[in-house]
């Protein structure tokens, strides 16, 4: 049975470090959201404003040679995970110095070398790799995990069932971590999904599943070690349900004629996870404030990067089709 | 020299590339004990053990996605799809996935997965269990397509389709399993994108792949009795593909004839014929004749299927045509 796991401190130290990375994950996407707006951004961007404390407190938790899988929605997957603003930002300018070299964009970054096997813009497109990549460490007998970052949407879709059958059945070191903020684009889970609680889906595989609330950073870092240990010791894979909020729309610029905005009000005076790490550590508004200045000249930094950056040349196009 | 059969030709391959390299494995539906559904893989878990000779779940889209996974980890996996119809349920995995995720990356990753499966008509199967897709993936950016008809081609491709980096969709003809021929004990690995001779001619190209290799050899013994003489080709690799060896026969015969099983419309040898319009325009003296199956799904009555398949009788027809044309026969 999943269960909601109980509370143990982090260092202050510790807990402002994570709130420094999600503010900067928060600054970031504000960031990509004006230079989008402005149009200086080509494609479409989705961002994770809300679900901070789910990057943060997963990757944190994570080995040096763990491996995740992320999403659409992927910038604070990506920047947890450690790969610099500038990198990123350069991939959302399609510049060269991007993280996936101007080939990829916002639904497509990776960054291998720091284990980001990639963003993947098929809705639960991603799984099944992690279960292959799992298998090999587990071949190779090497102590390390690999994650999938999906959401509530992608337990619909035939990929997230055969991929944590084939993971469980086979007992390989893998984490699924389901961001579940209640929406598969404009549509609710009350219209996706017939149960309400999903790790039941997972398990009727036998998968171990833990719980936790995907807005409380500690909780989510705590719970995260636990179930990487899990994984890491050879007991099989996890299946770890964040309950988080989208607190904004499906992509930017959408209107979210689909959303109750008194409710959404609600949600992001009550759930905002930047907010809430900001009231338990007591931060002063001073402290406060020179910690946004930092991650804002961070932020701001990245966009003279990415703009200073070197554009493909159109015959690059023909470049990495094949090794 | 031992004498293999096209199965255990693959069988052979797979093997030694195994016990040459802890990173190449095998997995797929009934691959273990039964030893696939075409016996391909029989012997091999006595040998390599379950965790190198992995049964998997009815699961087209996680065999295919964990082999990719696998594959970016480093390992040089095998997976089997059981019959290409198959395909399609692995087809966004494939497609979406191993394809692209070097491209996406822009160079980061490298996916050296291949993907074994096996179709053809010719014993009934009916609908779902035998037509030929390997077109579609010709169409597919990232991806390489081997289409093998003999038992040393389908040895030595498949080794080289293991040790390539990128994804190989490696297409094998069910009606071929048991063609013999002699072999070497050592592999001698067959280049990827490299086209085949089989038989030297003055008159008219056949471009035939798989079954239809067997096909237009034999309309060729046919044609030469009555003076037309036939070169045939086996370009083995549809992607990479030899464009050169094609456009050289034909500039050497003038006329060209395409043929495979699957059906003809927006078949492979669609693209061999504007290759060979494009580049050998001056030389044609007749237009491209396509042989494939008509375009139907497969029926399951054998006098229905045979109908709708071509056979060497209808590629022996489409030569007559093309050297009828000028009347130089």
């Amino acid at each position: 049975m999943a269960k909601v796991e109980q509370r143990r401190g982090l260092s202050d130290e510790a807990l402002r470090e994570f709130f420094r990375e999600m503010l900067l994950i928060r600054r970031f996407e504000e960031k990509v959201e004006e230079r989008f707006r402005a149009g200086e951004l080509p494609g479409f961007l989705h961002v994770a404003i809300g679900q901070e404390a789910v990057a943060v407190g997963v990757c944190r938790a994570l080995a040096d040679g763990d491996v995740i899988a992320s999403t659409h929605r992927a910038h604070g997957h990506t920047l947890a995970k450690g790969t610099h603003p500038n990198e990123l930002m350069a991939e959302l300018y399609g510049k060269l110095e991007g993280c996936s070299h101007g080939y990829g964009g916002s639904m497509h970054l990776y960054d291998v070398e720091r284990g980001n096997l990639g963003a993947n813009a098929v809705v639960g497109g991603g799984l099944p790799a992690i279960v292959g990549a799992a298998l090999a460490f587990k071949f190779r007998g090497e102590p390390r995990v690999a994650v999938a970052f999906f959401g509530d949407g992608a337990t619909n879709i035939g990929t997230f069932h055969e991929s944590l059958n084939l993971a469980q059945l086979w007992g390989v070191p893998a984490v699924f971590v389901c961001e579940d903020n209640h929406w598969a684009e404009s549509t609710p889970e009350s219209q996706h999904s017939p149960i309400r609680d999903l790790s039941k889906r997972a398990e009727a595989f036998g998968m171990k599943s833990m719980k936790v609330d995907g807005q409380d950073v500690e909780e989510v870092n705590k719970v995260t070690a636990r179930a990487l240990k899990h994984a890491r010791d050879g007991k099989g894979p996890v299946f770890l349900l964040c309950e988080t909020q989208r607190l904004v729309g499906h992509y930017i610029g959408d209107p979210q004629v689909y959303r109750d905005k008194d409710e959404l009000r609600r949600l992001q005076e009550t759930s905002d996870p930047i907010e809430l790490v900001r009231e338990k550590l007591g931060l002063s508004d001073a402290e406060y404030e020179a910690l946004d200045r930092e991650v804002q000249e961070l932020v701001d930094s990245s966009v003279d990067f990415a703009k200073a950056g070197t554009d493909p040349k159109p015959e690059d196009a023909l470049k990495n089709v094949y090794a | 020299m031992p004498e293999l059969s096209y199965r255990e030709a693959v069988r052979d391959a797979l093997s030694q590339a195994m016990r040459n390299d802890e990173d190449v494995f095998i997995m797929g539906e009934d691959i273990a004990e039964m030893g696939g559904s075409m016996g391909v893989t029989q012997g091999m878990l006595e040998e390599f053990g379950p965790d190198r000779v992995r049964n998997t779940p009815i699961s087209e889209m996680a065999i295919v996605g964990s082999g990719i996974g696998a594959a970016i980890q480093g390992m040089r996996p095998v997976v089997e799809v059981m019959y290409e119809d198959f395909l399609t349920i692995s087809m966004e995995q494939i497609v979406n996935q191993a394809a692209k995720h070097r491209y996406m990356s822009g160079g980061q990753l490298k996916v050296p997965l291949t993907i074994r499966t096996q179709g053809g008509a010719g014993w009934s199967p009916g609908a779902q269990h035998a037509q030929q897709v390997e077109a579609w993936f010709v169409g597919v950016p990232g991806l390489k397509v081997v289409f093998a008809s003999t038992p040393s081609d389908v040895r030595g491709l498949l080794w080289s389709a293991i040790y390539d980096d990128n994804p190989v969709i490696f297409f094998e003809h069910r009606t071929l399993y048991g063609l013999k021929e002699e072999l070497a004990e050592e592999i001698e690995p067959i280049p990827i994108g490299q086209a085949r001779v089989h038989r030297q001619g003055e008159d008219v190209t056949v471009v035939a792949t798989g079954r239809l290799v067997h096909e237009a050899l034999a309309a060729a013994e046919e044609a030469g009795q009555q003076g037309v003489s036939v070169e045939v080709v086996d370009p083995r690799t549809l992607q990479p593909l030899d464009e050169d060896a094609i456009v050289a026969s034909v500039k050497k015969t003038n006329r060209c004839v395409v043929a495979h099983e699957a059906v003809t419309r927006m078949g492979f040898g669609a693209e061999v014929a504007a290759v060979v319009q494009h580049q050998a325009f001056d030389w044609l003296d007749a237009p491209v004749e396509r042989v494939g199956a008509k375009f139907t799904p497969l029926p399951f009555a054998p006098v229905m299927e045979e109908y709708v398949v071509p056979h060497a009788t209808d590629v022996l027809e489409a030569i007559q045509k093309t050297v009828q044309r000028d009347g130089s026969s």
